[in-house]
């Protein structure tokens, strides 16, 4: 079975380590915040200007001042900071920021991301992607292996404009957990219940897969 | 301290000598934060010809979005458009031209503008669409591109409390893009919720010293929410 959105939160949740500062993209990477272990204290990052995203707001508590990357109202929480847009960029583009999760719509074995635009279809601009990858050393790009078409995502060569170029490692898609090494896909763990077999055929770019491919784990 | 007090008495005044072709740096980040009363000014006065520098471009009918109902906008330099029809028509028929930067190398373009830096080096957008045509150089192994800095001839910005000389502060993530292009004006207009008396704001807690700014004004505001998300 291919993950569903919130194990792939969950997968992408153990990432996390205590102390990190993250950036979680629109989407499934939103989703992580909700499974941060137990006794783990991260701060989330949104990058309109807030260190240490909290929930939604109550009705009570709602503020257009207060609002995340994605234009929603959020709150702060207790150790917050907020600042202005060049600061925010300074801490991403600086490398400040321990881990990345964002969405995109294909990646290749060179670890280039393509996540902004369609060629035919309206450009509605990149926003903070193309900093956001250019700047972290620790990135996850959380994605659907193959579109609805069967066609896959992980490829040779991106065939969309890029995000950005030879800055991705690791990836998880519904199927699999793959990182980038030395131009190819290496498969380090599978869905519950979805074969190397399904993964082979689904991986358009080289994949290299190791003699033992554990599958992941729910609770 | 006349000199020193920017406090101007009307919306017209305040955006006295804007012209046509000018080139206007907004505040903002979606609708939060955005100077509301001014560019309702800037469309009573039916300026044309105009290069906007924004995060965004507003939604139809509010924020920067009126601007585009009477075609008063030329070019828009912002890093995400989305969520404006009348946008995308204009972009499409050929009379609006839009060029899209990266959302860090906005706000640093602007900042650099401010701070008398006329370009820099980032690694941002370098092997992507936006460094076509631009200058690029390898330093310590890595490959940057260099983007300009941006001024304009009027930044128009959106504070929560200033007083007489012009000193600004912001409420939460209304800071956004505002004490930045605050910088990068050739003239800064600032609309607040409030003018304070000369010494209420504590001076280690300003976000935007007073040299930025040229005229002050206090005005009244809807701050629509463009996504209402509340918890149960």
């Amino acid at each position: 079975m291919a993950l569903t959105r919130e194990q792939m939160a969950q997968r992408v949740a153990r990432e996390l380590k205590d102390g990190y500062y993250v950036n979680l993209g629109i989407g499934i990477p939103t989703l992580v915040a909700n499974y941060v272990p137990e006794g783990m204290d991260v701060m989330l990052q949104s990058e309109n200007g807030l260190l240490g995203m909290g929930a939604f707001p109550t009705e009570a508590e709602l503020d257009a001042d207060m609002i995340n990357a994605g234009k929603q109202t959020v709150t702060a929480r207790r150790g917050a900071a907020i600042f202005d847009s060049a600061q925010s960029f300074a801490m991403i583009r600086g490398g400040h920021v321990d881990l990345t999760v964002l969405g995109a719509f294909e990646v290749d074995v060179q670890g280039n991301i393509a996540s902004w635009m369609i060629p035919g279809k309206l450009v509605k601009g990149m926003g903070g992607a193309m900093d956001l990858v250019a700047g972290a050393d620790n990135i996850i790009v959380v994605m659907t292996h193959a579109s609805k078409d069967g066609e896959s995502k992980l490829l040779p060569f991106c065939s969309l404009p890029l995000t950005g170029a030879g800055c991705i490692r690791k990836v998880l898609t519904d199927l699999a957990w793959l990182e980038i090494e030395d131009g190819a896909f290496v498969l380090k763990e599978r869905a519950p219940g979805v074969s190397v077999e399904e993964i082979v055929a689904k991986t358009a770019g080289k994949l290299i897969v190791p003699e033992h491919v554990p599958e992941m784990q729910f609770a | 301290m006349s000199g020193l007090d920017k406090r101007v008495g009307s919306y017209e005044e305040a955006l006295a000598g804007l012209t046509d072709d000018m080139t206007i740096l907004s505040g903002g980040f979606g609708l939060c934060g955005i100077p509301e009363n001014l560019i309702a000014e800037i469309r009573r006065r039916g300026t044309r010809g105009l290069t906007v520098v924004s995060n965004n471009c507003g939604v139809d009918g509010f924020g920067l979005g009126v601007l585009l109902e009477d075609r008063q906008i030329r070019k828009m330099i912002a890093s995400y458009v989305g969520e404006n029809a009348l946008f995308e028509q204009q972009l499409l028929n050929g009379e609006l031209e839009v060029e899209l930067t990266p959302q860090g190398t906005l706000a640093e373009r602007l900042r650099a503008g401010g701070a008398g830096i006329p370009a820099f080096f980032t690694a941002t957008g370098y092997g992507t669409q936006v460094a076509e045509g631009k200058e690029t150089r390898q330093i310590k192994g890595r490959h940057y591109i260099l983007e300009e800095a941006i001024t304009g001839d009027f930044a128009i910005v959106k504070g929560w409390k200033a007083d007489h000389f012009g000193n600004v502060v912001y409420r939460h993530t209304a800071q956004n893009f505002n004490p930045i292009v605050a910088t990068a004006g050739r003239i800064t207009v600032v609309e607040v919720e409030e003018i304070v008396e000369p010494g209420e704001l504590e001076p280690s807690q300003i976000h935007t010293p007073g040299i930025y700014v040229d005229r002050i004004i206090q005005g009244s505001f809807e701050k629509r929410i463009e996504k209402r998300t509340v918890r149960g």
